[in-house]
């Protein structure tokens, strides 16, 4: 199975990488927070008129 | 909460001029119900051959051989490739809070999608094709798909390095793996030793090739199919409901648990080849262990509407979105147990197979596309809703009939011919003649026919709604907030 020589490494490498990876951004904080992000995104008014009316309460 | 509330309210100054670049995210909008309506035309047609074989008119352009993977193509590259583009673009840049990055790049990603989109059209019916199913493309479109695909992850990555909060919202993950891993399948399946401008060979032979190519056809499912269209539940679903995701600590889980499980499943789709024994049951356990991550996240979806529920009852948009992931719950269970030996030695090469796999594309990438995209337009038109919501909502009941009535029938035309296919009589012999499951699988083949159509009307319909919308909508192109809403994390 030739083509096993090619997928098998290559799968290593990528979990390698993401574990890499993973372990990178976590130590950076960047999955600290696991609150704030998720409203922040709630909070982003992109309706179409909020160029022209914005509403006070965002949380509406 | 109140003192947080306040913050956000004072927090609302835009920059200058800098706008959004919604210009890009429209277009790959429109071109994703355009694209629909061509994709699931010609799905309706083939199932329509497939009852009645005459309608190919003896054409050879028109058989069905040459129209399927145009479908295919059509559907998954060209709708739901347009939906991940015009989606994708959007949501980086929101929660980013800057423009795109990359400047010629991004337009080049449009046309050159198209480009291969028409190219696609063209050279499939021809009969051009490298014979491999989801990669049928000649080399030469394979090229332009890698520049185009390249320029994406540098818009997208070059986006996000750009952006102002430090986190990098949850969906954007989703987003960036499925572009990176695309990027790797693509490439290692499309290498091929080019004969002429239409004929090339594949680098890899027999059993070898099909390996490969599995491994490229599932994890395209899970990374462009699954990975991609996670990314638009993981903004859409909370941004319609007006909650935050149910648990966004379970959301990142979720995501490192989809990327370390995934890329061993392709396997399962040669059970009992020649594909050695033990490659065929780690395909099979890893496929099982994904039951996990996918449940998971199928949760966290759901759970989103806690203590909005009922906003289903007169939302049609968050019903196209939440449905969308029941339909994605139902085929990420149906999968794992398909892939199970015993069970695949009655469902393969069954229409069982092709039931499983529409739960999946219309259910959960077609319903969760569609909900997105209604979201997007009235907000890249100025416009407060969809011209009508009335019709959202006719769309969405006609496309929920018309995917459980796909699905139903093909679960009863996949199990039948499994058992007719597999039954013997005392002495040894098969019961039944192939064309004698041929014959019994008419009826479901012809209730298919109707639930596809039901299906295309639907969208149909939404390209009516988001013409209207047009009309009577202007272009907008937001203005950037200078500073990003702040919640602290006691806020809620």
């Amino acid at each position: 199975m030739e083509s096993l020589i090619i997928l098998i490494p290559l799968s290593i490498l990528a979990v390698l990488c993401a574990a890499w990876f993973f372990f990178r951004m976590s130590n950076s904080g960047q999955f600290d927070d696991d609150q704030g992000p998720a409203w922040s995104v709630i909070l982003d008014d992109d309706r179409a008129a909020a160029t022209e009316q914005r509403s006070t309460n965002p949380q509406e | 909460m109140s003192e947080a509330t306040e913050k956000i309210a004072t927090d609302e100054v835009y920059a200058l001029d800098e706008t959004y670049n919604y210009k890009v995210v429209r277009q790959f909008a429109v071109m994703t119900v355009v694209w629909g309506v061509v994709g699931m035309l010609v799905g309706v047609v083939i199932a329509a051959q497939l009852a009645w074989p005459e309608l190919n008119f003896g054409i050879p352009w028109l058989s069905y051989g040459r129209l399927r993977p145009l479908h295919t193509n059509a559907v998954i590259f060209a709708f739901g490739g347009s939906a991940l583009f015009a989606t994708s673009y959007y949501v980086v840049q929101r929660t980013c809070q800057v423009r795109l990055w990359g400047g010629w790049l991004v337009p080049f990603t449009f046309w050159g999608w198209q480009l291969v989109i028409v190219l696609a059209a063209i050279t499939l019916p021809m009969g051009l094709t490298q014979a491999k199913e989801y990669a049928e493309l000649e080399w030469p479109i394979d090229i332009l798909i890698a520049a185009v695909w390249v320029s994406y992850a540098l818009v997208f990555f070059g986006t996000i390095v750009k952006r102002k909060p430090p986190h990098i919202y949850v969906a954007n993950w989703f987003y960036g793996a499925f572009i990176l891993t695309v990027a790797v399948l693509h490439i290692v399946n499309s290498a091929v030793v080019p004969v002429s401008m239409g004929k090339s060979y594949s680098a890899y032979a027999g059993v070898q090739d099909a390996m490969i190519q599995w491994w490229y056809g599932h994890n395209a499912v899970g990374f462009f199919l699954t990975a991609g269209f996670l990314g638009m539940m993981y903004y859409f679903i909370p941004k319609q409901a007006g909650r935050p995701v149910y648990s966004y600590r379970l959301s990142i889980v979720h995501f490192w648990a989809l990327i370390f499980t995934y890329m061993w499943a392709g396997p399962h789709h040669l059970h009992y080849t020649a594909l050695p024994d033990w490659t065929q049951s780690v395909g099979m356990v890893f496929s099982l262990i994904l039951l996990a991550p996918s449940w998971g996240g199928m949760i966290n979806g759901v759970m989103t509407l806690s203590g909005a529920w009922h906003k289903l009852r007169t939302d049609p948009v968050l019903k196209f979105l939440i449905v969308s992931l029941s339909f994605y719950g139902m085929s990420t269970f149906e999968g794992p147990m398909m892939s199970i030996k015993t069970v695949n030695a009655l469902s393969h090469y069954t229409d069982w197979t092709v039931g499983h796999v529409h739960s999946g594309a219309l259910g959960w990438v077609g319903l969760i596309s569609m909900g997105s995209i209604y979201y997007l337009l009235p907000r890249l038109y100025g416009r407060q809703e969809m011209y009508s919501m009335r019709l959202v909502e006719v769309h969405f009941w006609i496309a929920t009939l018309g995917i459980v009535g796909y699905i139903a029938s093909m679960w009863i035309a996949g199990v039948m011919q499994g058992l007719m296919w597999r039954a013997t009589n005392p002495d040894g012999t098969l019961t039944y003649a192939f064309i004698e499951s041929v014959k019994a699988t008419y009826p479901y083949y012809v209730m298919r026919f109707f639930s596809g159509l039901l299906y295309l009307s639907g969208i149909l319909l939404m390209l009516y709604n988001m013409i209207k919308t047009i009309q009577q909508g202007t272009v907008v192109n937001a203005k950037i907030p200078l500073v990003q809403p702040h919640v602290p994390a006691a806020a809620q």
